[in-house]
């Protein structure tokens, strides 16, 4: 998902790619600022997680799980819960993924994820407090690549936004010192929603939701957070090491300003058909 | 004596095939007098031979095949050469070079370079052995690659290169179709290059199905009608490719056999091998992919310096 | 999130199960093969809550080296729990329940597999517990062993697994997870359908030798059914896409077979 350039591509395919972007094209047909088809489907593992979601990102797959686990607060933050994100690179989903403990760019994608969800601070953390200095909501969200067709960042964005957008989970009391449910189901208390937009620089191009042959020629990429009011709640420059302008910053924020609604209404209608 | 399948019917491993004195052969084993199949694959019987054609499987090189790959190691004077399945090729100066070469190989031929050339040796110890002395067997440039599986190899190509040359007569391409499942293809327009790559396509998600060169026969011939229907007044150049451009200065130490005037040698249709056609048209020569009952072993040709050296070496000087 | 309550009876007064089965009763069973497309084979299955996807990879160049086995593939299997298929989250970290049952699945399915065609090379099988809800070793190896065919890997069989075990005194198959949690005892299980023998068995709990007797027996039964399903799930996916036009013209037209 991220730094390819080491592995090796051959000429014919490097070539061919830069070719069709001199023509305007791409090699699967679509046009430099489009995503490929969005597919989400909720409540995947319904017996066992809060919220779950499965989302393809044309012939990228993954599965986001959340659990609501009751636990203790952070010392500094005595009213607060809190959501955690993390990614792995399965080696089922590519044979370029290594067995074994994650590399630097399986902890970047977690890392980018979860900034994504954090920084737009998506989820009423002091919602989730039960008793203050006591007893929290923890909220972990956790993400398996099942495909890898390039651009795990925004398939894992979209399948957490979905999967944090269903959870559903049983309210807790302190009652006599102990914890008991109150027999209400709670939803995660979510004040917006962000979701990332990654764009591919190769050459002079800039391409949205790159394919994994893109991102084995790409420079450098630009993943950035939007949320509801457009506002860029997280940005993360990586798998490369080209430089950018500021002028291609710039557009990049105009792409993903522009796809971040359709993903967005994306996740809201998928998220409908959980009561 | 007695047969469980039915013709081209589609058989999965431990499905059993024959009972009596039937001769196991490529995809199915024997155990106990009767014969299983061992993949997913259509049986066949030919004579009292039983074999399944398998439907899907990574590459395992044979002598002879014509592949094409990927550079992605330049060691002393071997490159390393990907071609898909569990063995990297090995393709040693010798067999690419006329001499004397450079000792930096990589001045010729370097990483991420695709070449198309022979399987010369091969045993599951030392993996394959690879040689660019042949006739269509060179650097590739430009053009694209397309990646099917190696299973349905044998349906691009067709009975003797039938669906192969339909597509290349029709849409006027170049095409080197390698037996490890990579297509090399290029034309100018890039329409019809599209229209290529979905035939390909069209034909490894089919490829167990009859009729399958007219089908895609018709598909394209609807296409560049549609194609040319809709730019009437641009007709798509397809003629005249530039497949045998050469810079000497860059490509004349690859060897091209007997110093053919390149050009030439590459129009017809020898593209897809004549090794390969021959081994297509005559299945009985296969090896089994199962060899429980005739385990015949290769010599290895354990060191790669061994290599006998080609023959074609002393025409090598004609080349230029 | 919310814990488990351990029920009264695991098998009621008119022996059926907590979720209504008789006792040699499967839960219901899907599986689906050529579910991945980046993975050479790959098959999932449902039974139960249980959800499972498996993929294979290879035969393909082995990593680290020093794995290299001179005269087979190596069968590397890598079996997971996704933190969120378990009513706690379960840690991100592969633990040694994981890695135990991973060899045991390869070595159930070692024995079918004609490693020796693959010298130097690795066969990778990698399982991903979705959701668990029993069974989950059994269920990986029904679905592992179907990805192994779907990447054209030469073997003598699909392998079927079940695992049957004991609640309230009485033998039952396909334990589903509060059976395997609060029942008398477990006995995950595989055969090699044509000779029945057996080449997957762990047991917790107690039995006396001639119960151990009889649930074998219901396991080569369950595993039989089981191989059925597994048959039908592989050939649907090859078999499916033949079109009906081959049924005009069969006689006429054996083309592929003699492309090939």
């Amino acid at each position: 998902m991220g730094d390819w350039s080491s592995e090796i591509i051959s000429h014919i395919d490097r070539e061919h790619i830069i070719s069709l972007l001199n023509k305007g094209e791409r090699s699967d047909g679509r046009a430099l600022d489009e995503f490929r088809p969005i597919e989400i489907e909720v409540g995947v593992v319904p017996a066992k997680a809060e919220g779950s979601a499965l989302v393809r990102l044309g012939d990228t797959s993954v599965v986001a799980g959340v659990k609501v686990l009751v636990g203790d607060p952070f010392p500094d933050s005595p009213d607060e819960g809190f959501v955690m994100v993390t990614a792995e690179m399965s080696p089922m989903a590519s044979p370029l993924f290594d067995i074994g403990p994650p590399r630097e760019d399986a902890i970047e994608l977690a890392r980018v994820v979860d900034r994504g969800v954090r920084e737009s601070e998506t989820v009423d953390i002091k919602k989730l407090c039960i008793e203050h200095g006591k007893y929290v909501y923890s909220v972990f969200a956790d993400v398996y690549p099942l495909e890898y067709d390039g651009n795990l960042i925004d398939a894992s964005s979209i399948a957490v936004n979905a999967a944090l957008a269903t959870t559903r989970f049983p309210e807790m009391k302190v009652e006599d010192d102990t914890l008991v449910e109150t027999g209400n189901i709670l939803s995660i208390p979510l004040t917006n929603t962000a979701v990332e937009v990654t764009i591919a620089k190769i050459g002079t191009y800039l391409v949205v939701d790159p394919i994994l042959k893109e991102e084995m020629v790409q420079d450098t990429r630009l993943t950035i957070a939007v949320d509801e009011n457009e506002n860029m709640t997280a940005m993360q420059k990586g798998g490369g090491t080209g430089p950018l302008t500021l002028d291609e910053i710039d557009q990049s924020m105009g792409i993903a300003i522009k796809r971040s609604h359709d993903i967005i209404s994306a996740i809201k209608d998928a998220a409908k058909t959980i009561k | 004596m007695a047969i469980f399948f039915s013709k081209r019917e589609i058989v999965i491993p431990g499905q059993l095939l024959a009972e009596g004195r039937f001769r196991p052969s490529m995809g199915t084993y024997e155990q106990e007098g009767k014969v299983y199949s061992a993949v997913v694959g259509l049986a066949e019987l030919r004579g009292n031979t039983v074999k399944v054609v398998p439907l899907q499987g990574v590459y395992i090189p044979r002598e002879g095949d014509f592949v094409i790959g990927t550079i992605t190691v330049v060691a002393g004077n071997n490159w390393k050469v990907d071609i898909g399945g569990p063995y990297l090729a090995s393709l040693h100066a010798n067999n690419a070079l006329r001499r004397p070469y450079d000792d930096d190989i990589s001045r010729y031929m370097s990483t991420g370079d695709v070449i198309s050339a022979e399987v010369i040796a091969f045993d599951r110890n030392t993996g394959p052995f690879l040689s660019m002395k042949g006739r269509g067997l060179r650097k590739l440039e430009g053009g694209m690659l397309v990646k099917i599986s190696p299973a349905k190899i044998p349906r691009v190509i067709g009975l003797r290169g039938s669906m192969i040359n339909m597509i290349k007569d029709l849409l006027r391409i170049h095409a080197f179709v390698g037996q490890n499942g990579i297509i090399w293809i290029r034309s100018r327009d890039l329409e019809i290059q599209k229209l290529a790559v979905k035939a390909f396509k069209m034909i490894e998600a089919e490829a167990h199905t009859s009729n399958l060169t007219d089908r895609v026969n018709e598909m394209l011939k609807n296409a560049l009608a549609e194609i040319k229907g809709s730019s009437s007044s641009e007709k798509p150049e397809v003629k005249g490719d530039d497949v045998t451009e050469r810079s000497p200065d860059e490509k004349g130490a690859i060897v091209s056999e007997g110093g053919d005037v390149p050009g030439s040698d590459m129009e017809d249709t020898s593209e897809t091998s004549p090794e390969n056609e021959e081994a297509v048209a005559t299945p009985e020569s296969e090896e089994p992919v199962v060899e429980l009952e005739t385990s015949e072993e290769k010599d290895g040709t354990s060191d790669e310096l061994e290599i006998p050296e080609n023959e074609s070496e002393s025409k090598e000087v004609n080349e230029e | 999130m919310s814990p488990e309550k351990k029920p009264d009876n695991l098998i009621n007064a008119e022996g059926l199960r907590v979720d209504g089965r008789r006792i040699d009763e499967l839960r219901p069973i899907e599986m689906k093969v050529g579910v991945l497309k980046q993975a050479d084979g790959s098959a999932s299955i449902r039974q139960g809550k249980t959800y499972i996807i498996a993929a294979v990879y290879g035969p393909r160049e082995l990593h680290p080296r020093h794995l290299t086995l001179n005269d087979r593939a190596y069968l590397r299997v890598v079996y997971r729990m996704t933190t969120f298929s378990v009513p706690d989250r379960k840690r991100p970290a592969p633990s040694r329940r994981e890695k135990e049952i991973s060899m045991v699945i390869a070595n159930a399915l070692s024995p079918v597999i004609f490693l020796e065609e693959f010298p130097k090379a690795v066969i990778d099988v990698f399982v991903t517990v979705i959701q668990a809800d029993g069974g989950t070793r059994c269920a990986a190896i029904n679905a592992a062993s179907l990805a192994l065919a779907d990447a054209g890997i030469p073997m003598k069989s699909l392998v079927p697994s079940v695992a049957v075990g004991k609640a309230e005194g009485q033998l039952i198959v396909d334990l589903g997870d509060e059976e395997d949690k609060y029942g008398q005892g477990d006995i995950p299980m595989a055969i090699l359908p044509h000779t029945e023998e057996i080449v997957l068995l762990q047991q917790d709990g107690s039995f006396t030798r001639e119960e151990i007797i009889e649930a074998l027996q219901m396991g080569i039964n369950s595993c039989k059914y089981l191989h059925e399903v597994q048959k039908d799930a592989l050939k649907a996916a090859y078999v499916g896409a033949t079109s009906d036009e081959d049924e005009e013209n069969d006689d006429e037209d054996d083309d592929y077979l003699d492309d090939l």
